[in-house]
């Protein structure tokens, strides 16, 4: 047992960067303790709920699911990383916004970013791959409907804007 | 919900893994996907001293084909066996048995030879390995061996590694015969959850549908999944007729031994066990008749 301290290296949203972790530290902690990204949420912190879901090298995985340490050399994208490089939310948060497919918003930020990976690899999704894709983030307030509903309008907003404010993790 | 504790190492090679599970004892863990180890460390269910991390060893990531066999490296992710259609024209109960693991950001993570090697009882990819009769080669610093599945579970989160040991790869055999057929099924209270009861078999028939091979199992039901050879061999022959059919996975039930709990009560799992190796059986066959 020890408190030692490793040094990492992730690249955060695009942006390097370098600190030390004790071994125990989570990756949603670190994200949110540590380099002070509170965007992604801490829900059940053993895998179940979702909510802190990021892109690891591009691939939605569960933050409290890894260490802090297992990500050196990696790239992270948290659900601060969707939004357009001006901040402004990205055209996937608009429809969410717009389709009202959040209520308390505690889901949200693993929900955007399992939409996102979604549409990254498939461009018009249909509502049982919708389904799927969220399958692993659960919602408390009951809005799946609206979050499908939010998806759909963010990938035909997405056909006609390609190129516009929807960035690759 | 925090993980006590411990030193972590990132192994380069399976020889320096090895090497590091010899060197400190009892109390050091491997990490693969973590997907089980990590929930686990966080409810304190478990404190090794030490993780000696795999995952970044690429030697471990492979799927490799040939005629008879498909050899997978046991820290493949498990969406990669998931999505490589060669693969899936093999060994399709992988992927049949992957669409029921857990949900895309823990698929993403997860890997083969964690699962088998943290050996839920409910667990899908063991239930498969069973079936299959897949072979796992084990490494040490001491050199290989490999054990059948059948060999290889022993209990719940238990299996023959010992504690020095390194799953490696993972040989499934491969059905030649034409006309082949698989399924898998499962009842749990949620998709992606582990099953109640989960069910699979892969089936071989001839021109005029008899069967030629065949291979079930059923997971959820005991300490370990669980291959009925003996029942299977009697289907030989047959074209799986109702009656046939019911006697087999009736004999299967019965050899199970189920726990009751919140969710389902023993006789329900038993009842369920017998329904759902009906249905797998059938869907094999059917898939397999089907074929020109």
């Amino acid at each position: 047992m020890s408190d030692k301290l490793y040094p990492v290296a992730i690249e955060v949203n695009g942006t390097r960067r370098t600190l030390q972790v004790p071994a125990r530290l989570s990756l949603v902690d670190c994200l949110r303790d540590e380099l002070r990204l509170t965007g992604t949420h801490i829900g059940c912190e053993h895998g179940i709920c979702g909510a802190c879901s990021v892109l690891l090298d591009g691939e939605p995985v569960r933050s409290c699911l890894m260490f802090a340490v297992q990500a050196d050399g990696h790239k992270v994208t948290t659900v601060e990383g969707l939004a357009n490089t001006d901040g402004t939310p990205g055209i996937l948060q608009d429809s969410f916004c717009e389709k009202h497919a959040l209520q308390c918003g505690y889901c949200t930020p693993g929900m955007l970013i399992a939409a996102h990976a979604l549409l990254a690899e498939i461009k018009q999704p249909t509502d049982a791959e919708i389904r799927v894709a969220i399958g692993g983030n659960l919602c408390r307030c009951t809005g799946y409907q609206q979050i499908v509903d939010a998806v759909k309008l963010a990938a035909a907003r997405l056909s006609t804007q390609a190129t516009d404010g929807f960035k690759n993790g | 919900m925090k993980a006590a504790s411990f030193d972590y190492v990132r192994a380069a090679s399976i020889t320096e893994a090895c090497e590091l599970l010899r060197q400190d004892g009892g109390d050091v863990k491997l990490i693969a996907g973590g997907q089980s180890l990590t929930p686990m460390m966080a409810m304190r269910l478990t404190r090794p001293s030490r993780l000696v991390d795999i995952n970044e060893i690429d030697a471990l990531k492979f799927i490799k084909l040939d005629n008879n066999t498909a050899r997978i490296g046991a820290c493949t992710r498990q969406c990669v066996v998931a999505a490589d259609n060669a693969l899936a024209a093999r060994v399709p109960l992988l992927r049949r048995a992957l669409a029921w693991v857990g949900h895309t950001q823990t698929r993403n993570r997860g890997t083969l030879g964690g699962s088998l090697a943290h050996a839920d009882p409910a667990a899908e990819l063991p239930l498969v390995a069973q079936v299959l009769d897949a072979r796992l080669q084990i490494r040490s610093t001491s050199g290989t061996r490999t054990l059948p599945a059948s060999e290889f579970f022993i209990g719940p989160l238990t299996t023959a590694l010992e504690a020095h040991e390194c799953l490696e790869e993972i040989y499934w055999p491969v059905w030649t015969e034409h006309r082949t057929g698989c399924a898998f099924t499962e009842v749990s209270r949620r998709h992606g959850d582990f099953a109640i009861i989960e069910a699979c078999a892969q089936i071989a028939v001839d021109a005029d549908g008899r069967c030629m091979r065949a291979s079930f199992g059923l997971g959820g039901g005991g300490t370990i999944p669980l291959a009925f050879p003996a029942l299977a061999a009697t289907l030989i022959g047959t074209q799986l007729d109702d009656a046939v059919l019911k006697g087999v996975t009736q004999d299967a039930a019965a050899e199970l031994d189920p726990g009751g709990d919140l969710h389902a009560s023993a006789g329900y799992r038993k009842h369920l066990a017998a329904v759902l190796a009906t249905r797998v059986l059938r869907a094999a066959y059917d898939e397999a008749y089907g074929k020109a």
